[in-house]
């Protein structure tokens, strides 16, 4: 079991808020991700989880049982740190059976769970070597490893594979959501990658400035943004953004009219707008088509656009100056500056009212 | 017109001979020094002075009957390694809150040691003096060490300090984490991966010791007198002779110049307080 | 100044949270008691002695009239600055410290410049002889150049002028303050040249070639690029060589003893010669506290150039 309940944390360093009252619940096995723009926190309160750092307020429960005043090693922790954090001074096993040692753990059991750590990440080669004599990728499992031996109630990753190169980055990715799924642990993973957050996490913490903006599925934040932020921040490449005003506010939905100069309506449910409220109105690329079948038709100009060969990221200019990107099957490249004509589709649009908060619920919901 | 490849070697050739002419020039008190200490006394007084010589070791094996040196030489390893010792362990701690635990007083409490350097010795000549004889202290080998670990404190913090800046605070945090306590963390973690840096600090101030000459010419008069105060007593009328002069001045400099050649590199960090690596 | 509070670890700042403030245990800093030796050793190493200085400066204390301990205010300073020796004193300090500072830093740069400029033959071996001076124990370094070097008889200068026809001199009878600049200089040239020598290594090879492409020659190289990189290097040299040279001792001690005269007594001599030659304690701590108040001025200036070059990279 580990459940681990944080109430109401803050912290603040020399009269800085950084953390300014989060409270998360995370259950057993889950895989968290906090992720959020640099300085947003994430970092912070997964140092004050781990205890690395002194809570201001507020507290931290780990099974019900308070470790807000806990030293780090007595919370039952392991934590996997960013620069990997190895001891340069001892063997691959020395630095994984270091904390087991210093509990006064059995020898022969200790040796034990080193084997069967170094074979589940398949260091077992390597364990007499040095830190020094490993690439990055292998550091990294050492570090992980590290944590494995220790059999502790939750795994705290800060920013674990920004050391790495791509494509060792995307392998290691696979590795760590195995590994989860082996282990079936609780872990607790700090991240601005949000590939990385989409794709590893059971359940998404979006931080910024000190602030919790959003907790939920990556689906549940993908297609239902609780704000403009979170919209902003997931998915690549970014949710377009559109300036209007309400124009018709109804029970079955809300009739917009946009400042690039068309107008749509939008199939909202429980709205609290007024009719005449400025709103934003937020589309993701791959919900922008081109044409003119559609009921509200834009006419843009071309920008930049970039070929992947599966798909074509085509960045256009609306008659106001907004900016959008629109994201088309296959290869297609407009001229730079040519005029196109686009629609959007307005059961996948998002409405954010003038504080960026997201009006009622999108229909189309999470699978 | 020379060609680029020439140009440049000439220019080597030129540069070579200049810093050989220096640096010869700079070196050759030592080597002199060398020299008279392997003459007789008569080759060493005479005019004009004598570079060709028939080399003898009489000097050298003279020099405990006629000086007792090994006394002066086991005060002067005692001290510097008494007060070596004391200054690494009362520095280590100090260097690893400041340079682990940084508050917005640290800094202000590194440059307060090093201002404490800035007091000159005459300053406090007298108190210590007075204090040591009260003490009962003149003239023995504790009153150097204490004064000398207090002397060479700020220095061996500031360079622990700056060889701990250099390690990452990732890796004594894993150690916390994995259920180091504080001594553990120093003594399993911080020492063993800084063990260069203290091997140079703690060479710093072995050399720093065995040549300070100021409490030690003025605390000490036979007991306790280590080295430095040997060879100020050749100042006087004894002093003329000069090849057993040279000979124990040799020895007396030969281990703290090798030390010195071996970490000169890692000595200028510990020199200029970090500011220059 | 700062005290042992100077360690204690930042109390959480917890305005906003209405909390009690009673609430932190200090877990996570153990740096109070681990800073606090060196600190409180290095308080007492500075206020006991001090104090007993300002102390002995306002009585009449002699060691050989023992007993005779009455306050008398500031006359003990009036006799010290009086007193024959004192201006030669300080005028010989300044001068020291003025001319060995000049000496070390100028040749300093120029020589690791050079040995900077080429890659010649035996480089290595240059440079470990260049800095060996600095390793010699300063009575050494004194009785060498006293007898081997100055000796007006014996010594190698009087050979060298007696090679030129000319009649040797009697370096420390008759120039005794230059003749202890230059073994002085002797002692911390190397210093200079370690120090920057190995900062100029740090100099990125790849601004020289910039410069180089740009069409800077070695000169322009070396004022507009080598020197302002120096400038820190300097300002240590400067400051560290400052702190020691304002208290030479040994070697006044061992070649002239501040003579013949007060030609080459320096501050420190002086009031050595008065505390421990002739006992009188009570004027020696004034001249004491006089070099401390020099030795401030010293430091504050030092430490306001210098302090922030210091620490500021960490």
């Amino acid at each position: 079991m580990a459940d681990l309940k944080v109430h109401n944390l803050k912290k603040s360093f020399d009269g800085n808020d950084i953390i300014k009252g989060i409270d998360l619940d995370i259950r057993d096995r889950e895989f968290v991700v906090f992720v959020g723009p640099s300085g947003c926190g994430k970092s912070t309160l997964l140092r004050l989880i781990a205890g690395l750092e002194e809570v201001s307020s507020g507290r931290i429960e780990l099974d019900g049982r308070d470790i807000t005043d806990v030293s780090p090693a007595k919370r039952d922790l392991a934590m996997v740190f960013q620069t990997y954090a190895l001891y340069p001074h001892m063997t691959v096993r020395k630095n994984m059976s270091f904390a087991l040692d210093l509990a006064g753990a059995d020898k022969q059991e200790v040796a034990r769970k080193i084997e069967a750590a170094a074979r589940t990440l398949e260091l077992e080669p390597l364990l007499e070597r040095k830190p020094r004599q490993l690439s990055g990728g292998q550091r990294q499992r050492v570090a992980i490893g590290r944590a494995i031996v220790r059999n502790p109630k939750v795994f705290l990753f800060d920013e674990p594979l920004s050391n790495l190169d791509a494509a060792l980055r995307v392998q290691m990715r696979l590795e760590l959501s195995r590994l989860h799924q082996e282990l079936q642990a609780t872990m607790i993973y700090v991240t601005h990658d949000q590939v990385e957050a989409m794709t590893l996490a059971d359940k998404v913490v979006v931080l910024n400035g000190g602030r919790i903006e959003q907790v939920g599925s990556p689906m549940e934040l993908y297609h239902n943004p609780a704000n403009l932020f979170v919209a902003g921040f997931l998915g690549t490449p970014k949710m377009g953004f559109l300036k209007g005003r309400a124009s018709r506010v109804e029970a079955s939905g809300c009739e917009v009219e946009l400042d690039a100069g068309c107008r749509l309506f939008l199939p909202v449910s429980g709205t609290t707008l007024n009719a005449g409220d400025p709103v934003t109105l937020g589309i993701r690329p791959e919900h922008l088509n081109r044409g003119s079948e559609g009921n509200c038709q834009l006419t843009v100009k071309a920008d930049v656009s970039e070929r992947l060969g599966s798909d074509t990221y085509c960045h256009v200019v609306t008659g106001n100056g907004e900016q959008l990107t629109m994201r088309i099957r296959g290869d297609f490249t407009p001229r730079y500056g040519e005029s196109l004509s686009l629609t959007l589709e307005a059961a996948h649009c998002h409405l954010f009212d003038s504080n960026g908060v997201a009006v009622g619920q999108s229909l189309q919901l999470a699978a | 017109m020379l060609t680029l490849k020439q140009s440049r070697r000439l220019n080597t050739l030129v540069v070579g001979l200049f810093a050989w002419a220096i640096a010869l020039l700079l070196f050759f008190p030592i080597f002199w020094m060398l020299l008279t200490s392997l003459k007789t006394e008569i080759d060493a007084f005479a005019t004009p002075p004598q570079l060709i010589f028939t080399p003898t070791l009489e000097n050298y094996l003279q020099i405990q009957d006629r000086s007792g040196y090994f006394k002066y030489a086991w005060n002067s390893v005692t001290i510097s390694f008494g007060a070596t010792a004391l200054g690494m362990l009362i520095a280590i701690p100090a260097a690893y809150s400041m340079a682990f635990y940084e508050t917005k007083r640290t800094k202000g409490t590194l440059l307060w040691m090093l201002s404490t350097k800035m007091l000159p010795p005459v300053g406090v000549l007298v108190p210590i003096y007075l204090l040591a004889k009260q003490f009962g202290m003149l003239d023995s080998r504790a009153v150097l060490i204490i004064i000398y670990t207090l002397i060479n404190l700020p220095i061996l913090v500031w360079m622990i300090y700056t060889y701990f800046k250099d390690i990452p605070r990732d890796i004594l945090e894993a150690a916390r984490m994995d259920g180091a306590t504080l001594m553990q963390e120093m003594v399993r973690v911080l020492l063993p991966i800084s063990k260069g840096g203290l091997a140079s600090t703690m060479l710093l101030s072995l050399i720093l010791c065995w040549n300070e000459a100021f409490w030690s010419l003025n605390l000490t008069s036979s007991n306790a007198a280590p080295l430095t105060a040997l060879i100020a007593s050749y100042s006087s009328p004894e002093g003329l002779f000069w090849a057993k002069l040279s000979a124990v001045s040799t020895l007396a400099c030969a281990p703290i110049l090798i030390f010195g050649w071996i970490s000169q590199k890692q000595l200028v960090r510990g020199l200029s307080f970090g500011a220059v690596k | 100044m700062a005290t042992s509070s100077a360690a204690l670890p930042k109390a959480p700042v917890t305005e906003s949270a209405g909390e009690p403030s009673e609430r932190k245990p200090r877990r996570f800093g153990p740096s109070w008691f681990l800073v606090s030796p060196s600190v409180a050793l290095l308080l007492l190493w500075m206020l006991v002695p001090l104090s007993m200085t300002v102390y002995f400066s306002v009585i009449r204390y002699n060691l050989l009239y023992p007993g005779e301990n009455d306050f008398v205010g500031l006359e003990n300073f009036h006799y010290f600055l009086t007193d024959a020796g004192f201006m030669p004193g300080i005028v010989n300090t300044l001068i020291l410290v003025g001319s060995v500072l000049l000496i070390s830093v100028v040749l300093g740069v120029l020589i690791s410049a050079l040995l900077e400029a080429a890659d010649f033959a035996g480089r290595g071996i240059v440079r470990v002889m260049l800095v060996s001076p600095f390793f010699i124990m300063p009575t050494v370094s004194a009785l060498v150049w006293k007898n081997l070097i100055y000796h007006p008889v014996s010594g190698i200068l009087a050979a060298v002028w007696k090679f030129f026809g000319a009649q040797p001199v009697g370096w420390l009878a008759q120039h005794p303050l230059a003749s202890i600049v230059i073994i002085v200089s002797w002692q911390w040239l190397p210093f200079a040249i370690l120090i920057l020598m190995t900062a100029m290594q740090s100099l990125d090879q790849e601004q020289k070639e910039a410069a180089r492409l740009d069409g800077a020659g070695p000169i322009a190289i070396f004022w507009h690029l080598t020197l302002p990189h120096l400038a820190r290097p300097i300002a240590v040299v400067v400051m560290i060589e400052t702190i020691f040279l304002l208290s030479v001792f040994a070697e006044i001690f061992t070649t002239t003893s501040g003579g013949p005269g007060y030609a080459s007594t320096n501050l420190a001599y002086l009031i050595y010669n008065q505390a421990l030659l002739q006992f009188d304690v009570g004027m020696a701590s004034a001249g004491g506290l006089i070099a401390v108040v020099i030795a401030n001025i010293a430091a504050i200036i030092l430490v306001r150039m210098l302090g922030k070059n210091l620490t500021e990279k960490y």
